[in-house]
């Protein structure tokens, strides 16, 4: 079980793995994997217990109610897998910065708290405002050749890659 | 017999959840619950993310569409429209390169221990798809149907069989990742 005390594994071994996984859902759950549902659920959960009336009438909980599912529990297990692989490998621990922020911004935690909520934000809003994300479109949807999910996927990526340029070459 | 297990709830939420875990652990194992990884994928000097990301494609349309073949999986792709997927695509995209994480490898790096995904990221992410559920009546009206296509894919849209598209994109990934490995990427 040496594999899995190790901090990585090849790309291509992770997503044969990803790819397989997305069948393994496909057949025992007809499900593609996706991530961020869950999200708007658990926003309207929270928002539940402030206006109980009014999370009901809104619309767009109509279409996609805030109970626990199928997805969200999906998300709870990401969390729960990541914390296990790190554990195993021992690289498991409490960072405020990444390196890479610290390298070209310095390593203030109020700045890159205050970067992560605003982005945080945006990738909330997008990824419904899509339908999905980059588990839900950039992986399961592509994989069925889904015209919306290439579409989002070109979307996510020339966004974040104007964006990370801009961050880091012009700032 | 499949269907059955389809309706079993408390199976499916189980099921869901041991699926998330191998999902998480291969997220962390590949690095790409890691901030400095996505960056280097956005600022095209570490090719990590589109390396498992593709990988995962080639595999997965292979399988799900021979599952398909052999009825024991259904598809279930997306409607879209320029307003909703571009669009929103591209909000995503530019929420993607501040924050560095995208939903799910967000969530893998609060497992991981990143506190900026913990307190910046998630409860970002919860302002932000709570925010579209407040704007989604007008945004419905306005620009969410724009340019509408519904679910249609590649293959229906070129009008030939699913493998005339299949084998030709798998290839051109293949090659494109070749390309990345012999150019040091």
């Amino acid at each position: 079980m040496e594999w899995l005390m190790m901090d990585r594994w090849s790309p291509y071994v992770v997503g044969i793995g990803i790819g397989l996984l997305s069948c393994v859902a496909f057949v025992l759950s007809d499900k593609p994997i996706g991530c961020s549902t869950a999200f708007s659920r658990t926003s309207g959960m929270i928002e539940k217990l402030f206006q109980p009336g009014k999370v009901v009438e809104k619309a767009y909980y109509k279409k996609f109610p805030p109970v626990i599912d199928w997805e969200w529990m999906l998300v709870i297990g990401v969390l729960v897998g990541a914390f296990i692989s790190s554990n195993l490998s021992g690289t498991f621990g409490g960072v405020w910065v990444p390196g890479k922020w610290t390298s070209a911004f310095g390593s203030s935690a109020g700045l890159r708290w205050s970067a992560s909520l605003l982005g945080g934000i945006l990738l909330g809003l997008g990824a419904r405002w899509a339908g999905g994300c980059t588990s839900g479109h950039g992986i399961s949807g592509t994989l069925q050749m889904a015209a919306s999910s290439w579409l989002a996927v070109m979307g996510f990526f020339i966004g974040g890659i104007i964006t990370a340029m801009i961050f880091y070459h012009v700032f | 017999m499949l269907k059955k297990l389809h309706e079993k709830k408390t199976v499916q939420l189980i099921l869901g959840l041991g699926i998330g875990i191998v999902f998480g652990v291969l997220l962390q194992k590949g690095g790409v619950t890691k901030y400095d990884v996505i960056l280097g994928q956005l600022l095209l000097t570490d090719f990590t993310v589109v390396k498992v990301m593709l990988t995962a494609i080639v595999v997965g349309k292979i399988g799900v569409h021979l599952l398909k073949g052999m009825g024991v999986a259904q598809l279930h792709p997306k409607s879209g429209s320029f307003g909703s997927s571009l669009i929103g695509g591209l909000i995503f995209g530019v929420g993607f390169g501040i924050l560095g994480y995208c939903p799910g490898t967000m969530i893998g790096a609060v497992g991981q221990g990143s506190l900026d995904a913990l307190f910046g990221g998630l409860p970002g992410m919860l302002l932000g798809a709570g925010l579209f559920a407040g704007l989604y009546p007008s945004l419905e009206k306005k620009i969410l149907n724009k340019g509408y296509f519904g679910e249609i894919t590649l293959p229906q849209l070129l009008k030939v069989g699913h493998w005339w598209v299949i084998v030709p994109i798998s290839i051109g990934i293949i090659g494109l990742l070749w390309w990345i490995e012999s150019a040091g990427l």
